[in-house]
C-alpha cells in the first residue's frame, strides 16, 4: 500500500457541486444550519456491506467512505520521544551479555532496571552500556542505552574474563558509577560479575529480581528463599527483574575507550569442542531436526541428522508408530524445546506440537502440503518430497564441508 | 592418569533438599568429589568449614561424603553464622594446593556463588567456573586442560595455569552413591578455624521464596479491534518464505543454516 496521499479531483468536484446527485453522499466537513447549529447527517457514516446491510466500523480499520477523507490511511511508524541526558549527574553501568552480538531479553531487562535506577529520586543519571566484542544489534537506542562503551578487538572474540574484568575495573575507576549491573546469566554475565566483585572487594547482590525503593529482593538458597537486603553497588540481576524500555528512545552516544593492557591471564580459550548432538538434552538443544508422519525413510533421517550435527526430535505420531523413542517427542505432551533452528520434516503441525516449539527462533518446514499449520508458522518452507530434499541437502552440506576442508589444507 | 604429586582439595558443604529442606549431600559438591577422586584417587583431601552439629541429620549429610570412599574430612570449626571465606582462605594459604574444587553455589544461605571467586582472589589463583571435567594436568608446565559447560549443552576447552580454583557444574559426571559402612567408619579431623563474623547478612530479612509474577504480554494497541486481534490471533511466523522444487529447497535451507552458523 502506498503511503502517498492521492487527490481525487472528481470527488472534490462533486463536493463543490451541490446539485450533483452524489453530493449528499460525500462528507464535506461540518454543515451549519441557518440558526448556526451544527447539523450532522447520521446517514452518511458507514458503508453498505456485501449482503446489503449497512455496516459501521468504528475501529477505522476499513477504508469506507466515512473515513476516506483522512489524509493518511496507512499507519505511520510511531517516533518515540527522545530521552536525553546532557550532563549526567551520575552513571549506572550495565555490562551486556551480547550472545552472538545481539541483545537478548535478559540484557534488555537489565537495561530497564538500570534506567529505573537512573531516573529515581529526580533522576539525572545516565545508563552506560558496556559491550565487548562484536555488536550486531542496531536497536540499542530503543532499549535504554544513554551512553555506549564498545570494546572491540581480536581478544574479545574468545573467552577472556580476566581481560574483561581488568577493562571494567579501569572504566569503573574512571566513571565512578553509582551502580554496576550485570545479568546473572550463564552466558558470561554471572561469571564476569563475580570476578569483578572479587576484584573490587564489593559484596554483590546476586539473583536480584525486584527493586523496592532502597532495598532489593534476591533469590537465595539456590532459589528456595527470598532475601530482602539494602541496595548494593554491584547487582547481578535475574531475568524479568524489570520491564524493558519500550516507550522512549535514548541517545546511545559512543564514549571512546581503549582496552586496558593486561598480560597476566591464566586462562586460555581453546575453543568449543564438538559434542554428540544426541547427548544434549532436547530441551536445551540449539539445533533440532524433527521428523513426523511424512517420513518414509528413517535411516536417511538419522543420517541427515548426523551430517547436519542436529539433535533428533520427533512428533507424537512418529513416536507412537515406534520410529523414535518417547524421550525424543517434541510438543506440549513431550518436551518443550527452545532451539535456535528447528527443522520440521513431514510434520503438519498439531497445536500441541506448535506449543512445544513456540520459543524457537527459526522454524524450517519440509512438507508436501503447502496449506498446513507448520508452513504458516515456519520462516522457511520447502514444499516437496522430504526424502528427495533431505538427500539433496546432505549432498550440499557434505560438498560444503569438503570445500572448507580443502581450503583449510591449502592454507597450511 | 597418574597425578601422585598433585594436591587437590575439595570443599564440601551441607546441602538442602529443594522440597523437603532436609540437610543432604550437596549435589555440586558431590560432583566435585567425584571429579577429585577421578583425578587423584585416595590422595584427595576434603575440607568442610563449620561445626559438627548435634543434629543427626546434619551429621548424616556430612557423613554421606565419607561414604563416597573418603577416609576423612578435615573440619575447620567455626560458628554457624560466621564468614566461611576468610576462615577457608586462612587455612588454605598454608596448604599450597594445586587444585581447589568447589560447587558453583551453595544450596542454603545466601548462595551467591562468590566463594570460589573470593578464594581465588585471596590466594592469587586462577578461577574457572562451571567445570565439567579436568582432562589432563601437566605438572611440568604447570597447566591443566579443563572442560567448561556452556548453555545448550556445549563444552569449551580451556587451558588454565596451576594452581587454580574450579567450581564444578551440574553437568559434570554423576557422583557415585554413598555407602553406609564407609560413611560410618570415616573420620572427622577437626581443627579450630578463625572467627570472622559476617557483619552484613544478619540484618537481611529472609523469607521463603515467593512465586514470581508471570510477565504479562502487554499489548500496546490503540484501538479495541487491535487488542482483540492481538488476543485472538494464532501464532504465526508472518510472511515466511515458501520455496518449491528439490534443488531450490535444499539450497534455501543450507543458506539459512549457514546464516545461523550451524554448518
Amino acid at each position: 500500500m502506498s503511503e502517498l496521499f492521492r487527490r481525487d479531483p472528481r470527488a472534490e468536484w462533486i463536493a463543490r457541486n451541490r446539485l450533483h446527485p452524489l453530493h449528499q453522499t460525500l462528507d464535506s466537513g461540518p454543515v451549519f444550519g441557518p440558526t448556526g447549529l451544527l447539523r450532522k447527517n447520521p446517514h452518511i457514516i458507514g458503508f453498505i456491506g456485501p449482503n446489503g446491510l449497512k455496516r459501521i466500523d468504528r475501529s477505522g480499520a476499513s477504508n469506507d467512505t466515512g473515513q476516506s477523507t483522512r489524509r493518511t490511511a496507512a499507519a505511520r511508524e510511531v517516533v518515540l520521544p527522545l530521552h536525553q541526558v546532557a550532563e549526567p549527574a551520575f552513571y549506572i553501568v550495565v555490562v551486556l551479555d551480547l550472545v552472538s552480538g545481539r541483545l537478548n531479553g535478559h540484557d534488555k531487562d537489565t537495561l530497564g532496571l538500570a534506567q529505573q535506577l537512573a531516573n529515581r529520586n529526580n533522576g539525572g543519571g545516565a545508563v552506560v552500556a558496556i559491550a565487548f566484542g562484536e555488536l550486531k544489534d542496531d536497536s540499542l537506542d530503543k532499549t535504554g542505552v544513554d551512553r555506549l562503551i564498545h570494546l572491540d578487538g581480536q581478544q574479545y572474540a574468545s573467552y577472556n574474563p580476566e581481560q574483561r574484568c581488568n577493562d571494567l575495573q579501569g572504566i569503573i575507576a574512571e566513571l565512578v558509577p553509582q551502580h554496576i549491573l550485570l545479568p546473572d546469566s550463564i552466558n558470561g554475565g554471572g561469571d564476569l560479575g563475580r570476578r569483578l566483585a572479587a576484584a573490587l572487594e564489593l559484596r554483590p547482590a546476586c539473583g536480584v529480581w525486584k527493586l523496592n525503593d532502597d532495598t532489593v529482593i534476591c533469590r537465595g538458597s539456590a532459589g528456595k528463599s527470598d532475601i530482602t537486603r539494602p541496595l548494593s553497588k554491584l547487582l547481578l540481576v535475574m531475568e524479568e527483574c524489570c520491564e524493558p524500555i519500550s516507550e522512549t528512545r535514548h541517545e546511545s552516544i559512543l564514549m571512546p575507550q581503549q582496552s586496558s593492557q593486561f598480560a597476566d591471564g591464566k586462562l586460555f580459550d581453546h575453543g568449543n569442542i564438538s559434542v554428540d548432538p544426541n547427548a544434549i538434552p532436547l530441551a536445551e538443544a540449539g539445533f533440532i531436526l524433527s521428523g513426523g508422519n511424512g517420513i518414509n525413510d528413517w535411516p536417511q533421517f538419522h543420517h541427515t541428522a548426523s551430517v547436519l550435527g542436529a539433535t533428533e526430535g520427533a512428533s507424537r505420531v512418529a513416536v507412537d508408530d515406534g520410529n523414535m523413542p518417547r524421550e525424543r517427542q517434541v510438543g506440549a505432551t513431550g518436551t518443550w524445546v527452545t532451539a535456535q533452528v528447528y527443522i520440521a520434516v513431514g510434520i503438519s503441525g498439531a497445536i500441541q506440537h506448535m506449543q512445544g516449539i513456540a520459543p524457537c527462533d527459526k522454524v524450517v518446514a519440509i512438507n508436501t502440503d503447502e496449506g498446513c499449520d507448520m508452513v504458516k508458522r515456519a520462516d522457511l518452507s520447502a514444499i516437496g518430497d522430504s526424502t528427495e530434499i533431505l538427500t539433496r541437502l546432505v549432498e550440499l552440506v557434505e560438498h560444503r564441508k569438503q570445500t572448507i576442508n580443502e581450503g583449510a589444507t591449502n592454507e597450511q | 592418569m597418574s597425578n601422585d604429586n598433585l594436591s587437590v582439595i575439595s570443599l564440601v558443604s551441607i546441602g538442602e533438599h529443594p522440597t523437603s529442606r532436609r540437610p543432604r549431600r550437596a549435589e555440586q559438591d558431590a560432583r566435585a568429589i567425584e571429579l577429585g577422586l577421578k583425578l587423584v584417587g585416595n590422595n584427595l583431601q576434603t575440607l568442610h568449614a563449620g561445626q559438627v552439629s548435634d543434629d543427626p541429620r546434619q551429621q548424616t549429610a556430612l557423613r554421606s561424603y565419607l561414604g563416597m570412599g573418603l577416609a576423612e574430612i578435615n573440619l575447620l570449626e567455626m560458628p554457624e553464622q560466621a564468614d566461611a571465606i576468610l576462615v577457608l582462605a586462612e587455612h588454605l594459604k598454608q596448604q599450597n594446593s594445586d587444585i581447589i574444587l568447589t560447587g558453583v553455589r551453595a544450596e542454603s544461605g545466601e548462595s551467591s556463588g562468590m566463594l570460589p571467586y573470593l578464594l581465588a582472589e585471596q590466594l592469587g589463583m586462577a578461577m574457572v567456573t562451571s567445570v565439567t571435567d579436568i582432562l589432563s594436568v601437566d605438572e611440568v608446565n604447570k597447566q591443566a586442560e579443563v572442560l567448561q559447560a556452556l548453555p545448550r549443552g556445549q563444552r569449551r576447552k580451556l587451558k588454565v595455569d596451576l594452581p587454580f580454583v574450579a567450581s564444578v557444574d551440574m553437568a559434570a559426571a554423576l557422583p557415585r552413591q554413598s555407602a553406609f559402612g564407609p560413611a560410618m567408619r570415616g573420620q572427622f579431623e577437626a581443627t579450630l578455624g578463625g572467627i570472622f563474623a559476617d557483619q552484613e547478612s544478619p540484618l537481611w530479612q529472609t523469607t521463603d521464596a515467593k512465586k514470581r509474577p508471570k510477565r504479562l504480554k502487554i499489548v500496546k494497541a490503540k484501538t479495541a479491534a487491535d487488542r482483540f486481534k492481538a488476543a485472538t490471533a494464532k501464532a504465526s511466523g508472518g510472511g515466511g518464505k515458501v520455496v518449491h522444487g528439490v534443488e531450490e529447497s535444499a539450497q534455501a535451507i543450507l543458506d539459512l543454516l549457514v546464516e545461523e552458523g550451524l554448518v
